[in-house]
């Protein structure tokens, strides 16, 4: 009976690991191949100059310097609007309100809604509210003000997750010593929700920076270095775009950008775990 | 040890967004044109449309900005039609177009012609097919054509990639060849004209409509598409240069009638001889 | 343990603060969804009132120019590409996630989590780019023209993988220990434990992520508007070139006029309403059984 169930079990197991493995072959081969195309068009395009310079004759020679001035700024305004808001709603909704609450379904529910918007609406939306009504015009905070309410969602339910996996032995222990509730959540529970809020994070920033449709209507085609946030920049998706799809021969460069986003993703994406392991290394370790 | 981690980086996290949009925020940008002839010309200029012309004006307003350094010219794009209506609505200086105005978008509106560029019929480098007749091309685009043998070239089903509604090539098409859009039977669709040009690349039986400069430039970096000639002409920038290609349009900029002192400056400037090498770099044809 | 800081307020009134203002961030992000709806109803009202939404689904075809405002092949266009892709992706990403953390050794589980973190960030034209340049002309060589709805499905699967993957990852990694070693104990083997312990472990974070990921799927507009062909027609196979609501919008929204462009927001309104049913549908599935 032994052996009947090992065979059982083992030819289970076999079926798994084959199809296990083969998920993760087929991702690897799939991104391995757009990142090797990019990396091969784009590498020999690549130098300190086209970091720093500004672009010349329709961004076909010369750089990328003013953009990424602008899609850092963009991003900044859009983290720096969505942090405080996202981890605030993450916080209410997990600590705060119960699974039967109204208030608590209904943020749920517009933030699902929210998440599905297509990034056009975003645009027309950014656009028409943040553009005209609000009488920004074509400028970065219009763009990173959208980009805050398309990041949001991913931001405030991953974190979210975040909170939810913290142990409520946590949050009985503190209460059994007489903390406060706001002391239980910055003292205790927000460090150790961190990778949660780094996920979110990474997701968020990952989005935003792939944006494009929704950047064309708020922050606009202009390249100049932008000198506030009231100016209209471009960012890198976007001339992305234009040179890939716009410009004749802007190949080339539109290729040696996209493989400088990607490497400014992974610095951002090495930079935000390097921070989650410093603070878990300091968390309270559970059994 | 946690918490002092915890609130030091919070505090510094708000201390570092309130100054970086401090010394972001420290130069204002100057709205509006100023309009004074006798000293250097300052403001903003903004300049809005099609997205074919986009990139010659963002190199012209650079041109211009250096030689005026006060000044800023803004180019966003959105369309022709776009252009047109903010230009009337004044919510843009100047506006882009790369077709000619409607009767009824005229009103109050003067139209500059920039330059000249030709519409012509791209197939894939490997199609034997090396000239149609106008007729062919009708009967191609509106499917009673469906299989290139019918032409004398291979035995395969044709793959008509019409433009997306709304674009000046479109309009141009059927208002030349007299086909109404509703009756154009396409099997795919383009937007913009790289993306066009990179879709029938990609498949060798396929036919579509597109700029002269544009084809012309790109089939001498090597991609695989063939200019057809029209009428016996061919397809280059130098016959649309002698005038003798017979499918051509203008790029356009439109302003109000009474444009202020730096519109009207900017104008000048981009209808003059000194951005001709500008216009050619991009493969249109600048006005003599 | 507060004594060391003190507060102007007391600990009780300090918290009511505090909760104060989360509920005010709540309240934001949450209104944030009805502005946009609003912002919507207010610019299809015009044709919305003298069309009728009747039309939107029974007219000839999708002819503007002509009057005629039927948004029915494009919705399939989108429903066929969305479904299409969280299908593959969904199963793709969580075996990605139990990969890195119950096959993989972490030399090989910590790249291969930087790489898809890595794949959340490029822009929708760099996979739209690709599948232009090569998906499209392979698909084109099995079965011509190309750009097709399986051009689409497939690009959109590799877009939607990276929210999937990581979200599972993620809370894969919170599933606690002691049920981990409780299965060991009790001899299950590999994959019975992922099965039986793991997955019922972090149903809700999965839920989650396969929301975000569906969301994501309807609402992409630049990769589909490059690979998928934009022909107005409801696609019969996956070869056939399709159009959807968002690519719809990009396309025409440049030149729209009056009634036109009223319809484009009407479409708009759609796709929102859209992604309410798979919300609420999604609610309605996983009340008292995923959150409880």
């Amino acid at each position: 009976m032994v052996n009947a169930l090992e065979r059982y079990h083992g030819g289970r197991e076999w079926l798994a690991s084959t199809l296990v493995w083969s998920a993760a072959a087929l991702v690897i081969a799939t991104f391995c191949w757009i990142l090797g195309d990019i990396l091969w068009h784009g590498l020999s395009h690549l130098s300190w100059t086209f970091l720093t310079a500004p672009p010349r004759n329709a961004g076909r020679e010369g750089g990328i310097g003013p953009i990424l001035v602008s899609t850092a700024v963009i991003l900044g305004v859009c983290l720096g609007v969505s942090l405080p808001i996202g981890v605030g709603t993450a916080v209410l909704l997990a600590e705060f309100t119960t699974d039967e609450s109204l208030f608590g379904r209904l943020t749920r529910r517009s933030l699902d809604v929210l998440s599905g918007v297509p990034s056009i609406v975003f645009g027309l939306f950014g656009n028409a509210f943040f553009c005209k009504t609000l009488g920004l015009g074509f400028s970065i905070l219009s763009g990173g003000l959208t980009l805050a309410c398309m990041v949001l969602p991913i931001l405030i339910r991953s974190t979210e997750e975040g909170f939810r996996s913290v142990p409520s032995e946590y949050r009985l222990s503190a209460a059994s010593l007489g903390l406060s509730r706001t002391t239980t959540l910055v003292h205790l529970l927000l460090p150790a929700a961190v990778p949660g809020l780094l996920v979110g994070l990474v997701l968020g920033v990952g989005r935003a920076i792939a944006e494009t449709a929704a950047l064309i209507f708020t922050s606009g085609y202009v390249d100049r270095m932008p000198e506030s946030l009231l100016d209209s920049g471009r960012a890198l998706s976007i001339h992305i775009f234009d040179l890939s799809m716009n410009v004749p021969g802007g190949d080339a460069n539109a290729y040696a950008s996209a493989l400088v986003l990607v490497v400014l993703l992974l610095a951002i994406n090495g930079m935000a775990s390097w921070l989650a392991e410093h603070w878990l290394h300091r968390r309270i370790v559970t059994a | 040890m946690n918490r002092c981690t915890v609130f030091f980086v919070l505090k510094r996290y708000a201390v570092l967004v309130a100054l970086s949009m401090a010394t972001l925020m420290c130069v204002p940008v100057s709205a509006g044109a100023q309009g004074n002839p006798s000293e250097q010309l300052s403001g903003k200029l903004v300049i809005t449309g099609s997205s074919t012309m986009a990139p010659l004006i963002v190199e012209i307003g650079k041109r211009f900005e250096s030689l005026h350094p006060k000044v800023r010219v803004d180019v966003q794009t959105g369309g022709s039609s776009r252009g047109i209506t903010d230009a009337k609505q004044e919510l843009a200086d100047i506006g882009m177009s790369s077709r000619l105005l409607k009767d009824e978008e005229k009103a109050d509106l003067v139209t500059y012609i920039l330059a000249r560029d030709g519409v012509c019929f791209l197939v894939h480098k490997s199609n034997p097919i090396e000239a149609l007749t106008d007729q062919q091309i009708v009967d191609i685009f509106t499917g009673k054509i469906t299989n290139w043998k019918q032409v004398g070239g291979r035995d395969a089903a044709v793959t008509v990639i019409n433009r997306a509604d709304g674009r000046s090539e479109l309009e141009l098409f059927s208002h030349h060849f007299k086909v109404k859009p509703m009756d154009i039977k396409a099997h795919l669709i383009a937007g913009d004209n790289e993306q066009g040009i990179k879709t029938l690349a990609g498949n060798p039986h396929a036919i579509i409509y597109m700029s002269v400069g544009t084809s012309e430039y790109d089939a001498a970096q090597g991609i695989p598409i063939k200019l057809l000639p029209l009428g016996g002409v061919a397809a280059s920038t130098a016959n649309v240069r002698n005038e003798t290609f017979p499918f051509a349009r203008p790029l356009v900029l439109v302003a109000k009638s009474n444009p202020n002192p730096l519109t009207k400056e900017f104008i000048d400037f981009a209808l003059s001889p000194k951005v001709h090498d500008l216009i050619d770099e991009l493969s249109f044809v600048p006005i003599k | 343990m507060t004594s060391s800081m003190s507060y102007p307020l007391s600990p009780s009134n300090r918290d009511k603060l505090v909760i104060g203002l989360l509920r005010l961030c709540a309240t934001f992000a949450g209104a944030i969804v009805l502005f946009i709806v609003v912002f919507l109803a207010i610019e299809s009202l015009p044709t919305l009132r003298h069309i009728g939404l009747f039309r939107f689904f029974t007219d000839a075809s999708w002819y503007p120019s002509q009057g005629l405002y039927n948004l029915t092949p494009m919705l399939w266009g989108t429903l066929f590409a969305m479904v299409g892709s969280v299908l593959i992706a969904t199963p793709l990403g969580i075996l990605s996630a139990v990969f890195c953390h119950y096959y993989a050794s972490p030399a090989v589980a910590r790249p291969y989590r930087w790489l898809i973190e890595l794949l959340a960030g490029i822009p929708s034209v760099v996979y739209g780019f690709w599948g232009l340049v090569v998906l499209v002309p392979l698909i084109g060589a099995i079965h011509p023209p190309g750009p097709s709805l399986l051009a689409g499905i497939v690009i959109l699967t590799i877009m939607i993988l990276p929210t999937i993957a990581l979200m599972a990852d993620a809370n894969l990694a919170n599933v606690p220990q002691q049920y981990l070693r409780g299965a060991a104990a009790l001899g299950l083997p590999r994959w019975a434990t992922i099965r039986r312990v793991v997955f019922p472990a972090a149903k809700s974070g999965l839920f989650t992520g396969v929301i975000l990921e569906t969301g994501r799927a309807i609402g992409e507009t630049m990769a589909i508007l490059m690979v998928c062909g934009n022909v107005v027609q409801t696609p019969h196979s996956l070869f056939d070139p399709m159009r959807t609501l968002t690519a719809n919008i990009a396309l025409e929204m440049a030149y729209a006029l009056g009634d036109h462009r009223a319809a484009l927001f009407v479409s708009g309104l759609v796709l929102m309403a859209m992604i309410a049913a798979l919300v609420g549908a999604a609610d309605w599935i996983s009340r008292g059984r995923i959150y409880g």
